[in-house]
């Protein structure tokens, strides 16, 4: 049986859900239109569900450390493309016995997950730091991203907490949809853009707060007064930074 | 634009970068009042230079005018650079802008001493409670501490800062007599020694009370100049082992000496020792994380680290009466000291095996350097089987493995 889903971690887990009870054993799951399914194979769209989808989120609270389930969820935001069954065999061996799913790293499912997760905190880790706000006329800090996965539901807390008190964007310019903070609360959100998003590194300077390349020009002062040329080291430079991000570091910028 | 901003930027983060403390992590300050900024969990490098080094803080200098001329300083009276000077509300706006755009983890703020100690000290002291109290800002503050400061402005330091550092900058005494006449020992360890209790006492009244007011919950850290004076590395790491024990410190860090002053009493580096930094760091790491004694990681008739391999390497190839370990019955303690597995890996054995046996493809796939670590072990059913332990070939071996990660340096 193939399972079809709507691409939301609520369809996946509400796939799961139904795969317990119809005691249909899965050859995939797959998000409905994006997976072909083999000639042969019967297949069953999901209609997602919250109800369903929290009890099996409630089930695994119950026998996973809570740490553990979100670990789930990143793997699934990671955009594996076994992420399904990963996540689906993951759950079976759980409520078979947690103990076995967490700590034996001599099975591969496990070490999968975890390298995975391991993989997702690099690169929240790497937007923690690679974000650049630009402060707008209107007083909006605005940062683009392109992260290898889709990191934006997890990365929003950190920034809501350091930057409290200024009004935020960022946003995802390759899956283009972003996070806004309005000093009060977070939400996502698209943006219509006229012009094709994902070639805009930076604002242009019309709608830009006056000081603001002020400060990027200071900032790349900076970055480049406090290199040490006795000391060069590029390629140990360009393992910290990939160039692939490049584009949206102001230091960075022009020396690509 | 304001270009004297610009010029003043320019010089006064050039005359830091020769203070390598980097760190933004182990404080624990929160965003307690919907102000700017958060000082809690991981350190963030924001970015990094083209010497492969972090930038996390805004690392400047208060000014570079100094009224000590010490021989492996840039900023030494004598020396003919340029001078600057920045207005304690230049320095507040600069950390503020650079912070809310998420440049910046926050600001380390040292200085050149200009009249005396105290007043240099009042001037830090006072743009980080500036930050703190008049701008809400709770993002990372390193301060240096001042060596002859009062007691009274390092205290009220502690009350702002993240982290204090007072820089030991060349390993002994004698030496620092030498290439820095003005300067001794007793003027760095007094406020380290001042604040260590002070630090303490902050942790034992944490303990009591929640909501104890923080006194540099980062702990303090110090410096270490590598290479400007003859000491070995095993005076050095034997240094460094009782400022962590006896000062508490959290860090030392080890400063490859780059030679910015023609000074008959200093070497003439052609390049800074790179290499050399690096195993110290090393080293360090396996003292404070692997739990190597300091006079276990070096020899009274090598009392400097093997260049070619790194210390736990070395340390194995001295010790063969250690191995091999078994990976599967002995000691989480044990197996932390085979060359090849890191702390993670042997936490990852250690829950592993309580369900089966580990064997060769195992260690593999969970990540560990099998290449060094195969020499070490025993008892995993492994396609490799060490008839002797010869540590001149296998020495010879990991050379070859190892050496394009030296070239590399690695480690941060």
């Amino acid at each position: 049986m193939v399972y079809l889903y709507d691409g939301t971690y609520e369809g996946l887990l509400t796939a799961v859900f139904e795969i317990y009870a119809h005691k249909q054993i899965p050859e995939a799951i797959g998000e409905e239109g994006k997976i072909t399914p083999s000639l042969f194979a019967e297949s069953e769209k999901v209609i997602t569900q919250t109800g369903k989808s929290e009890r099996v989120l409630k089930k695994l609270y119950q026998i996973l450390p809570a740490r553990e389930v979100v670990r789930l969820y990143r793997v699934f935001l990671s955009e594996n493309i076994e992420r399904e069954m990963l996540i689906y065999r993951f759950i079976v061996l759980a409520l078979g016995d947690a103990e076995l799913a967490l700590s034996d790293f001599r099975n591969l499912l496990t070490l999968k997950m975890k390298s995975i997760d391991k993989q997702m905190g690099r690169e929240v880790h790497r937007m923690h730091a690679f974000v650049r706000f630009q402060r707008t006329a209107d007083d909006i800090w605005f940062a683009a991203i392109e992260p290898d996965f889709d990191v934006m539901p997890l990365i929003g807390h950190h920034f809501k907490q350091r930057y409290a008190d200024q009004r935020w964007v960022i946003y995802d310019a390759k899956r283009q949809y972003g996070l806004y903070y309005d000093l009060s609360r977070m939400d996502f959100i698209s943006l219509d853009f006229s012009q094709d998003f994902s070639q805009l590194t930076s604002l242009s300077e019309n709608v830009l707060h006056e000081e603001e390349t002020s400060y990027q020009a200071l900032w790349k002062d900076y970055f480049d007064s406090v290199n040490i040329k006795a000391r060069k080291n590029l390629k140990l430079h360009i393992r910290h930074i990939p160039k692939r991000y490049w584009k949206y570091l102001f230091e960075k910028q022009g020396s690509y | 634009m304001n270009e004297r901003l610009r010029d003043k930027l320019r010089i006064l983060s050039d005359a830091a970068k020769y203070d390598v403390s980097c760190a933004s992590s182990g404080s624990n300050r929160t965003n307690h009042n919907k102000g700017l900024g958060n000082a809690t969990g991981m350190g963030i490098c924001h970015s990094y230079t083209e010497d492969g080094r972090c930038v996390s803080l805004l690392k400047i200098l208060l000014t570079n005018y100094c009224i000590y001329d010490c021989a492996y300083c840039v900023s030494r009276k004598s020396n003919d650079v340029k001078r600057a000077a920045f207005t304690v509300q230049e320095v507040v706006d600069l950390t503020i802008n650079f912070y809310r755009r998420n440049y910046i983890e926050g600001l380390f703020l040292s200085s050149g001493i200009f009249k005396n100690a105290d007043f240099t000290m009042e001037r830090l002291v006072c743009i980080a409670k500036k930050l703190r109290t008049e701008h809400k800002y709770n993002g990372y503050i390193h301060l240096k501490a001042i060596p002859g400061a009062s007691d009274e402005l390092l205290y009220e330091a502690g009350l702002y800062a993240d982290r204090l550092s007072v820089n030991l900058e060349i390993p002994s005494e004698k030496s620092l007599k030498k290439i820095a006449p003005e300067k001794n020992f007793k003027e760095v360890y007094d406020p380290m020694n001042y604040l260590k209790e002070k630090i303490q006492g902050y942790k034992e009244e944490k303990k009591q009370l929640r909501k104890a007011p923080l006194f540099s919950p980062g702990g303090q850290s110090t410096q270490l100049v590598i290479g400007a004076s003859p000491e070995t590395d095993r005076h050095i790491l034997s240094l460094s082992d009782s400022l962590y024990q006896e000062q508490g410190l959290k860090r030392v860090y080890y400063s490859g000496y780059i030679p910015v002053n023609n000074d008959n009493r200093l070497p003439a580096l052609v390049k800074p020792p790179l290499i050399r930094e690096n195993r110290l760091y090393q080293a360090d790491w396996l003292m404070r994380f692997y739990g190597f004694e300091a006079e276990e990681l070096t020899d009274e008739t090598r009392p400097n680290l093997d260049l070619q391999i790194d210390p736990k390497v070395s340390w194995a190839l001295r010790n063969p009466g250690f191995f091999p370990v078994d990976i599967n019955k002995d000691s989480y303690e044990m197996i932390l000291r085979v060359p090849g597995i890191g702390v993670k890996s042997a936490q990852m054995i250690i829950q592993s095996r309580k369900h089966g046996k580990i064997r060769e493809e195992h260690l593999r796939r969970m990540g560990i350097a099998w290449k060094r670590a195969k020499y070490f072990l025993c008892n995993i059913q492994s396609s490799f089987v060490l008839k002797d332990f010869h540590p001149q070939i296998i020495r010879q071996n990991l050379i070859s493995v190892t050496h394009q990660i030296n070239n590399q340096l690695s480690l941060f």
